[in-house]
């Protein structure tokens, strides 16, 4: 395992310096943007917090900073923390009732379906402030200004591999916690661990308090790196659920599981966008959806859960 | 060292236990027995926190645990032993175990408590990385059990502890609860099997339709007409 990870390392400090076109340095940050956010939803999907309100939770991030830079000025390194600190507020006032409720399975989901749809709708309805359904850009100062975290493609590949290990970091030490067994026995068994004397409540809003503050910072950077916000692509059901496909596609009870659903879903979007162009609008959107939805009856361990079973069979 | 008075607790519209008193004295086995539907379950839920009483009172060592959340009625030293052993089927027994130390309080004395547990019950070290689900009945029960004694509880609460196994398990299962008595714990015990429980027990109560209809030691329940004809069938 260790080489493994020494040579991955190894191979992703060479893509800036390789003779690539922009256009593909570009997909590789936005695999690595993207997959950081998909781990941060593991951090609490894989203990059968299924949520879909991790939409909001990037678009809080990412709205928060780009709003604070644009009508205040305020840089977005200041930016980006009050947007994390919005989250995980809105992150604790929803996961708090929905566990003292005993709000699990289902109606979680409906319930942070319902979160994530009023953060987009809000976005939309503020229209003089946020630009509504038309998105809205941050302002523009001279490129690789430190101040507006507004870089070069180049720097942006080395803060989004950043972004990433740091994501994979926090997903490890996560996994090696007692936190992990905790949530582990909850979802197994909420009552027995209660009875046990694992404080159900407060395990479950550690993860979730992660998960968002992580999901909330990548949100803030994809907005960063884009320069442009669409409460469409931002937040709302839309991204919650593309989160939700890539995690499990992936694998959501491995590390890199998430990264490879990053891989396999924008790879497999930019394919079929080019492969159709403008022609038969919407076939690109159906075949995806058909693909994910045979991932998930078929895989729903994902592809990384199906490659270490086969690994573990073959050595056992 | 517990003391429960007028209690009364349901779910919903159903109302399962009215006006119950009970206690149990440090260093006591106490047994409440009675048929299915009696109460039995609802009882120790509502001892151990998992569900909240509707009136009276559940007093452990002086302190009145009605708003106290379950993970801190554990800290306190009353730990619950649940029906159906319900484990972690997907952790390996020491996973399971290692739950049962999780309070804030217990965590330093895990390693410790392990070795002791393990000492207890030798089987459950021989089957400390299986995965808990696929062991037998008998054995979950031992980890169950186990998992219990890791808060190193001063009060071990345990409900039917021989439900659903075969008799020769039975007899096993009563055999740790003798041990576990042996090692000075307090036992507060809840079981359909009234024969065998009268043998290990110094008192009991008998609960029916959520109700506590007789108590007294063991040994008077026993030779009781009405109860040897009700549970012990003769």
């Amino acid at each position: 395992m260790k080489p493994g990870w020494i040579l991955l390392g190894l191979a992703l400090l060479l893509p800036p310096f390789l003779p690539i076109s922009d256009y593909t340095l570009h997909i590789i940050i936005l695999v690595l943007l993207w997959a950081f956010v998909y781990t941060s939803w593991t951090v609490m999907g894989r203990f059968g917090l299924v949520s879909l309100g991790h939409g909001a939770f990037l678009g809080l991030g990412t709205y928060t900073t780009a709003l604070l830079w644009n009508h205040y000025g305020l840089s977005p390194w200041l930016g980006l923390p009050l947007g994390v600190i919005v989250a995980v507020a809105v992150a604790l006032v929803i996961g708090y009732p929905c566990s003292r409720l005993k709000v699990v399975g289902h109606y979680f989901a409906l319930v942070t379906l319902a979160l994530t749809e009023v953060v987009r709708l809000s976005i939309v309805a503020w229209r003089d402030v946020t630009g509504g359904s038309l998105g809205m850009t941050p302002n523009t100062v001279p490129p690789n200004s430190f101040e507006a975290m507004q870089f070069t493609r180049f720097t942006w590949y080395w803060v989004a591999l950043a972004a990433w290990a740091i994501g994979l970091y926090v997903w490890h030490r996560v996994d090696r916690s007692m936190t992990r067994a905790a949530m582990d026995a909850i979802s197994d068994d909420e009552t027995a661990a209660a009875a046990v004397g694992i404080d159900v409540t407060r395990q479950k809003l550690a993860v979730t308090t992660i998960s968002a503050a992580m999901t909330a910072v990548g949100g803030a950077l994809i907005g960063q790196y884009q320069m442009y916000l669409n409460p469409e692509t931002m937040a709302g059901v839309g991204v919650s659920l593309q989160i939700v496909f890539a995690a499990i596609s992936g694998g959501m009870y491995v590390i890199l599981g998430p990264t490879v659903g990053a891989v396999l879903t924008i790879v497999l979007q930019e394919f079929l966008r080019i492969l159709f162009g403008t022609r038969f609008i919407g076939a690109a959107a159906t075949i995806y959806g058909i693909m994910l939805i045979l991932f998930i009856i078929f895989m729903p361990t994902g592809i990384c859960g199906v490659i270490v079973d086969k690994l573990r069979k073959r050595r056992a | 060292m517990l003391e429960v008075a007028g209690l009364e607790a349901g779910y919903g519209g159903f109302r399962a236990l009215h006006d119950i008193a009970l206690t149990v004295e440090a260093g006591e086995a106490v047994a409440v027995v009675g048929p299915n539907g009696a109460g039995k379950t609802t009882l120790m839920r509502a001892i151990s926190g998992l569900l909240a009483p509707r009136a009276g009172r559940v007093v452990f060592e002086g302190t009145d645990l009605a708003a106290v959340p379950p993970h801190r009625i554990v800290e306190r030293g009353i730990a619950h032993v649940p029906e159906n052993r319900r484990l972690f089927p997907r952790l390996t027994v020491e996973e399971n175990l290692k739950m049962g130390a999780f309070s804030p309080a217990a965590r330093p004395h895990f390693a410790e408590r392990l070795e002791w547990v393990y000492s207890l019950f030798p089987r459950m070290r021989e089957r400390r990385a299986q995965v808990a689900g696929t062991m037998s009945g008998g054995e979950q029960q031992m980890c169950a059990i186990g998992r219990a004694l890791m808060s190193k509880p001063k009060l071990l609460l345990m409900d039917e502890p021989s439900a659903g196994l075969a008799p020769v398990i039975v007899d096993q299962v009563f055999d740790l609860v003798r041990r576990i008595r042996q090692e000075g714990f307090t036992v507060l015990i809840v079981e359909q099997n009234v024969r065998q429980v009268l043998e290990l027990v110094d008192r009991a109560y008998v609960l029916e339709v959520g109700t506590i209809r007789k108590s007294g030691t063991a040994a008077a329940l026993k030779s009781d007409p009405a109860i040897r004809e009700a549970y012990l069938g003769i």
